[in-house]
């Protein structure tokens, strides 16, 4: 075989595998949106299509959307109506030729792979752009005028979260990172010092907001501008939009993995299991399956904690999330970012160093624990502002609505 | 031609052919997404030519940043929900003047190849030092690995710059030229937004009346 046609079907088959990943992560991340929304809803959610859990309902749903119409609005410019939803597919999925999900499971290893995939990914926004401007439609364009402001703004401090653990590491190769990290779950970054610890979460809350997820979902805002960007879309473009949504979820749990969570490392099990598992005795390739199924479920983890986090928190106001940003993210990275960089130039001592950086691992168990710990009731008194006012009560039944009661 | 040089040639035909709509497309907002795949596109040749970095800075900066404003600023200043752009007779010829004249130039420095200035051993590297044939600019321009003048294309002295790569390994310093030419496009944006952006005088009518104030202005 001569070498042309060899990389040419290598590439063939890492980007076959890549876009089946992407698409079928995003087929259970449908599920399991629907299921997590119906649990903390207190209801049952899909339970029939496929068996018991409702397994195939994304399916069902998928083969629904492929028949619907392609419908193109007379009002719209039909060629950025038409390209946006495969714009932001495209950038979604190109984030992930440079992620590694396992000790060399790369199909590009770049050396500045982190650099690359904020690149790419930033690239998305413009599907949902020039899609909301081309669709004629005012709910559009003030969902993609609220997209474009509101990315513009995260993306600063969400570059600046992810210079953090680089000047830790030291590189920005994604899977130098994971090779960092190996061992026990202390080696990862994120348990590093007190700035890397806040780094994640800053990062976390950013990522989320540069998916545009709720509590940050402005440029849907159902209540408001009936569905945002994608109001005129239907049937399968409007699939596309989603797949690169809940893709470009993979794409930043996956960096924030990579970055703060140790890769591919479980980090729990006792000594040889610890680190990476193509290293021990059940050889490069079973290692590293098991190696990949360890980062993608942990990338899952993470998602789950974006759906956990859209179904409990209101959406807040585009002000809000302006303000949120540039008022408390920017300042809050940049003093991460001072406060690593002198931490890495060694001006703290190791009796301080290393009481804080087991006061990170307290806290985040102590966090954990309270999460799990706290009974899970109706907050029935003490909020605040509008929801302290008196239930309305038509004169039916008792309200069911959270508030005081009188 | 083996693949690579059929995808390099397939990849610049495209950006050329998005760069062409740019200029000829008469809706604003069109302009911009062609604007967009010709960026995309030279942020893939950088990628090609083994310059990531440079590549990902192209996209980052240009098509997530700058880009994201310029439609921003349209879609803030746009009166009709589609507005075009009429372009008169007098600014084509005018336009098409400059653009043949700079690709002369272009073409004629690029192709332009004496006996002393030879790829590997011409008296721009002999010297060591200063860029003085604009062929090798030329082909520096075009990423040619060959003529990549060693560390002469930033205007730092060799002997002064200690990144340099040994011999015979490939500098990427080449392609910054490219990169920080291309940005010059910012200055045009910038103009062009701050153009856009402006605040719209009201005209004064003949009877010393204002006329009503146009909406959106």
């Amino acid at each position: 075989m001569s070498p042309t046609l060899a990389g040419f079907l290598a590439a063939f088959i890492a980007g076959f595998v890549l876009i089946t990943f992407m698409l079928v992560s995003a087929i259970f991340a449908v599920w399991l949106e629907r299921k997590v929304a119906a649990r903390i809803q207190d209801r049952l959610g899909p339970t029939r299509v496929g068996g018991k859990f409702g397994w195939l309902q994304t399916l069902a749903d998928g083969l629904k959307l492929l028949f619907k119409e392609d419908l193109v609005p007379r009002d719209a410019d039909q060629v950025l109506f038409r390209i946006g939803p495969y714009i932001a597919l495209a950038g979604s999925f190109l984030a992930f030729i440079v992620l590694p999900f396992g000790n060399g499971v790369v199909p590009v290893d770049l050396n500045i792979a982190v650099f690359f995939m904020l690149a790419v990914m930033s690239t998305e926004i413009f599907g949902v752009i020039l899609g909301g401007y081309g669709s004629g439609s005012k709910w559009a364009v003030f969902g993609a005028m609220r997209e474009a402001a509101q990315i513009v703004s995260y993306e600063v401090p969400m570059a600046i979260c992810v210079l953090v653990p680089v000047i830790v590491a030291g590189t920005m190769s994604l899977s130098a990172f994971g090779h960092q990290q190996n061992g026990m779950f202390w080696n990862w970054f994120v348990f590093h010092d007190p700035f890397t610890f806040a780094a994640f979460w800053t990062y976390f809350t950013c990522a989320t907001a540069s998916c545009k997820r709720a509590p940050f979902d402005l440029a849907e805002a159902e209540s408001e501008l009936v569905a945002g960007f994608h109001t005129e879309y239907s049937g399968f473009r409007w699939l596309i939009f989603f797949m690169a949504e809940y893709g470009s979820m993979v794409a930043v749990s996956g960096i924030a993995i990579l970055l703060f969570l140790g890769g591919w490392h479980t980090g729990l099990l006792p000594r040889p299991w610890a680190g990476d598992l193509s290293e021990t005795f059940l050889g490069t390739f079973v290692g590293n399956v098991l190696n990949v199924l360890v980062f993608v479920m942990k990338c899952y983890l993470l998602v789950f904690v974006m759906m956990w986090v859209r179904w409990t928190l209101p959406r807040l106001r585009i002000d809000q999330v302006m303000m949120t940003c540039l008022k408390y993210f920017l300042p809050i990275s940049c003093f991460l970012l001072l406060g690593v960089s002198l931490w890495q130039a060694a001006l703290a001592p190791w009796w301080f160093k290393y009481p804080m950086a087991l006061g990170c691992v307290g806290l985040f168990v102590a966090m954990v624990v309270k999460i799990v710990l706290t009974p899970s009731t109706l907050p029935v008194a003490g909020l605040s502002g509008m929801w302290n006012a008196p239930a309305p009560n038509y004169g039916l039944l008792p309200s069911p609505l959270p508030g005081k009661r009188e | 031609m083996s693949f690579q040089v059929f995808l390099f040639y397939l990849l610049a035909g495209l950006t050329g052919l998005c760069a062409i709509s740019v200029v000829v497309t008469q809706n604003i907002v069109r302009a911009a997404a062609w604007l967009l795949f010709t960026l995309a596109g030279v942020s893939g040749i950088l990628f090609f030519l083994g310059a990531n970095f440079v590549g990902a800075t192209q996209l980052l900066v240009y098509v997530g940043g700058t880009l994201v404003l310029v439609v921003f600023g349209v879609m803030l200043t746009a009166q009709g929900p589609f507005i075009t752009m009429k372009t008169g007779a007098a600014e084509w010829a005018v336009s098409t003047l400059v653009g043949l004249l700079l690709y002369g130039v272009l073409a004629t420095a690029i192709l332009t190849r004496t006996k002393t200035n030879d790829f590997a051993t011409g008296p721009a590297t002999q010297q060591g030092g200063e860029l003085t044939r604009s062929t090798v600019l030329g082909e520096s321009l075009l990423g040619i690995e060959q003529a990549t003048p060693k560390a002469n294309v930033t205007g730092v002295p060799a002997e002064k710059r200690k990144d340099l790569p040994s011999k015979g390994e490939r500098s990427p310093v080449g392609y910054l030229l490219p990169f920080e030419i291309v940005s010059v496009h910012l200055l045009v944006v910038l103009i062009g937004a701050a153009y856009l952006a402006r605040t719209k005088r009201r005209r004064q009518a003949e009877g010393g009346q204002p006329a009503p104030r146009v909406e959106g202005s």
